[in-house]
């Protein structure tokens, strides 16, 4: 499908929220389904709150290890307040995948403790994204597992491995 | 074999497989998870006060014949450049690779100068990654190089290198460090008497123009030759951009940059109707060529700031001089929720005092809501500038002025402040505020000889802040572990006119979360175990 395309992911997020774990995965899932891969981010202040943003690109082969701007395919949005700075990215084709998937416009994070959402949370909805982004990519969802499983601690596997397929099921292609 | 890794994840694999002796350095954003990476594969890594002490082991190390590999950021080779201008003159007997990961456009830095002028200032040779692979195999290259010639190499990757991730392929077997048997002694060779100086530096000059016709030639440098119209020469990540920005352009990549391989260079230009070089930061290359008389185009001075990208390298190769976009850099950092900091500056704050600053997360109080702060220049300044205004201030003015330093960067190059003070004291004597919080918090929560715990967390000697400063001689010397506490004690070292030095202690909230969360998951353990 992507044999001659490179396809480019943004992941957007606020420091010491998972946006790295996030970028990780990807860029795993990535690798075990035999794309070449590269992905770069800038993790110098980010656990001090700041913004965090991570490249990941794959295809048949990659060079740049960071996304152009106008060129992103999609942005995995992982707080709503991060849009502003990483719309600008994204081609005008590109996918914004974020947080209104589960919340439409309610902005608040804290939402997703609800009982309604459970088992997703707020620490978690990460993952419910991956689900939803892994919908649109050429990537098998045993790569996509593995990837979560080498990437997370054990205790946690079974969760979130249901908390992506729920994410899988938000986005009706 | 095929890993998907970082850049500073593919030079501790490197290091593992040319068996180096021992790993060190001082932590510094983006060095620091090589030694990390490096123990946690087996590696021996330890945290040295600074990067000078870090390079003079490294020195011994590769003087007894061993495989020594130092880390460090850009910055941090400022502070070791004393022992690499004269260990460029006695050369080693194993290897000496030195780790320079310079952070252009300052993510986390206070300058982004280009440490390629070192390399040819100190005479050292020196290798660009542009990659995890290239980490890799010019990791094991510099080993090679500096083994065969007796003398150090600097590897010199950058932000985008260090923390970028790409597949990586290596031969994996079993390796052992390297473990050398017995000194042999070299006095002439390592002795930098003047007598002995003057023949190794001549020595070093004639290596070097060896080493430069070995590097016309060498597989270091890579030449992709597309057509006789355009070429670009280009080094690092920028290798990368290039590659992507125009495809159709023949490249000459330049792997080793010092020494400059100048011919190899010169027949390229020739080659091509059209050479210009592309690179980060200073105008190395560009002069480098000028030096030998080589024709080239250089990129417009408003690209010598900050990183290059795909987008600025079409910007440049179609002579595009016209305003950047500003580029978004989002919400800014700020001290954590519950930080201990936050109480300490906010008092700064309340008492109008003028506060020299210093390096680390605590730098963050010059912005909202604190701004308090008001100078950090590098690490261990503060109190040497916080001295200088004393001394020069007029008294009512010099009264308000602290100097603020955290635990880490204390160790690291403060305490020869502290002896200046105690040594010179200002006539309205000084305060010195070490804000303890048991970790190198800013580039990752490392320990160091103040929290009294190795690299790998096990335990080891503790150096205690405030009896240094004791021993030292200071007269009020005061540990303040209650936040409240802290008010009334400043009040009375601003008054008192001696010197004095106040430990404000209490572990970083960050650092307390990881412990806690760590001794929960112990206890999970303990209990599917029972």
């Amino acid at each position: 499908m992507y044999e001659n395309k490179v396809v480019n992911i943004i992941v957007g997020g606020i420091g010491g929220t998972g946006t790295i774990m996030c970028s990780n995965i990807i860029a795993y899932s990535a690798f075990l389904a035999g794309y070449d891969v590269r992905k770069s981010e800038i993790h110098g202040m980010s656990q001090r709150g700041g913004s965090v943003s991570s490249d990941v690109r794959f295809g048949k082969v990659v060079f740049s290890p960071m996304v152009p701007d106008g060129e992103g395919d999609f942005l995995l949005l992982l707080h709503p307040d991060e849009l502003e700075n990483n719309l600008y990215r994204l081609r005008e084709s590109g996918v914004v995948i974020g947080p209104e998937l589960l919340l439409g416009d309610e902005k608040d994070l804290s939402l997703l403790n609800e009982p309604k959402f459970a088992p997703v949370n707020q620490k978690n909805f990460n993952i419910c994204l991956l689900g939803a982004l892994s919908r649109y990519l050429d990537i098998p969802y045993k790569c996509w597992q593995e990837s979560i499983f080498t990437n997370l601690p054990p205790k946690v596997h079974d969760l979130n491995k249901g908390v992506f397929e729920i994410g899988m099921e938000l986005v009706k292609l | 074999m095929k890993k998907l890794m970082f850049g500073n994840e593919a030079i501790a694999l490197a290091g593992i497989h040319t068996g180096i002796t021992l790993g060190t350095g001082y932590p510094g954003t983006p060095s620091t998870e090589i030694l990390e990476f490096f123990s946690e594969l087996g590696g021996r890594a330890q945290w040295c006060p600074n990067e000078k002490v870090a390079l003079e082991l490294g020195i011994g190390v590769a003087y007894a014949g061993g495989n020594a590999l130092v880390t460090m950021k850009h910055v941090g080779l400022n502070v070791a450049s004393d022992p690499l201008f004269t260990v460029a003159y006695t050369g080693v007997e194993g290897a000496l690779v030195i780790i320079s990961a310079d952070d252009p456009d300052m993510h986390s830095s206070q300058n982004e100068q280009d440490n390629r002028n070192y390399a040819r200032s100190a005479g050292v040779m020196m290798l660009e990654p542009s990659d995890a692979q290239e980490c890799y195999d010019f990791f094991i290259e510099a080993v090679k190089l500096s083994r065969e010639w007796k003398l150090p190499v600097i590897l010199r990757p950058t932000t985008r290198v260090c923390h970028s991730m790409s597949i990586v392929e290596f031969e994996d077997k079993k390796y052992e460090p390297v473990q050398p048997k017995e000194y042999i002694p070299d006095k002439p060779g390592r002795v930098m008497i003047p007598g002995y100086a003057r023949p190794a530096h001549r020595r070093l000059r004639e290596k070097l123009a060896r080493i430069k016709q070995w590097n016309e030639t060498s597989h270091l440098n890579k030449e992709i030759i597309k057509s006789d119209e355009l070429g670009i020469i280009t080094s690092g990540v920028s290798y990368l951009h290039v590659l992507e920005a125009e495809p159709n352009a023949s490249i000459l990549k330049i792997g080793m940059c010092y020494p400059f391989p100048s011919e190899l260079v010169r027949n390229f230009v020739k080659k091509h109707k059209r050479c210009i070089i592309i690179e980060e930061g200073d105008p190395y290359l560009v002069e480098n060529c000028r030096y030998y008389g080589i024709q080239v185009d250089e990129k417009p001075e408003m690209y010598r700031f900050g990183e290059l990208n795909v987008n600025r390298v079409r910007r440049i190769l179609s002579g595009d001089t016209s305003p950047e976009p500003p580029v978004k850099r989002g919400r800014p950092p700020r001290l954590c929720v519950g930080c201990p900091h936050r109480a300490v500056f906010t008092v700064l704050g309340k008492l109008n005092c003028i506060v020299a600053g210093d390096i680390g997360c605590y730098t963050l109080s010059v912005l909202p809501p604190f701004q308090s702060m008001d100078s950090c220049v590098c690490m261990g300044a503060s109190i040497g500038v916080g001295l200088g205004l004393r001394h020069s201030l007029p008294p009512e003015e010099a009264k308000r002025v602290v100097s603020v330093i955290g635990d880490s960067t204390f160790i690291h190059s403060g305490l020869p402040g502290v002896v200046e003070m105690v040594y010179n004291p200002p006539p309205t004597g000084h305060v010195i505020i070490v804000l303890d919080n048991g970790t190198t918090a800013m580039t990752g929560m490392q320990e160091h000889p103040g929290t009294g715990k190795k690299l790998n967390h096990e335990p080891t000697n503790r150096v205690v802040i405030e009896d240094v400063a004791k021993a030292i001689g200071v007269e009020n010397v005061v540990v303040v572990e209650r936040v409240s506490q802290f008010e009334k004690e400043l009040k009375e070292a601003l008054e008192n006119g001696k010197t004095n030095f106040l430990v404000v202690r209490r572990t970083c909230e960050l650092l307390k979360r990881k412990q806690e969360k760590s001794k929960s998951e112990e206890k999970v353990e303990e209990k599917t175990n029972v």
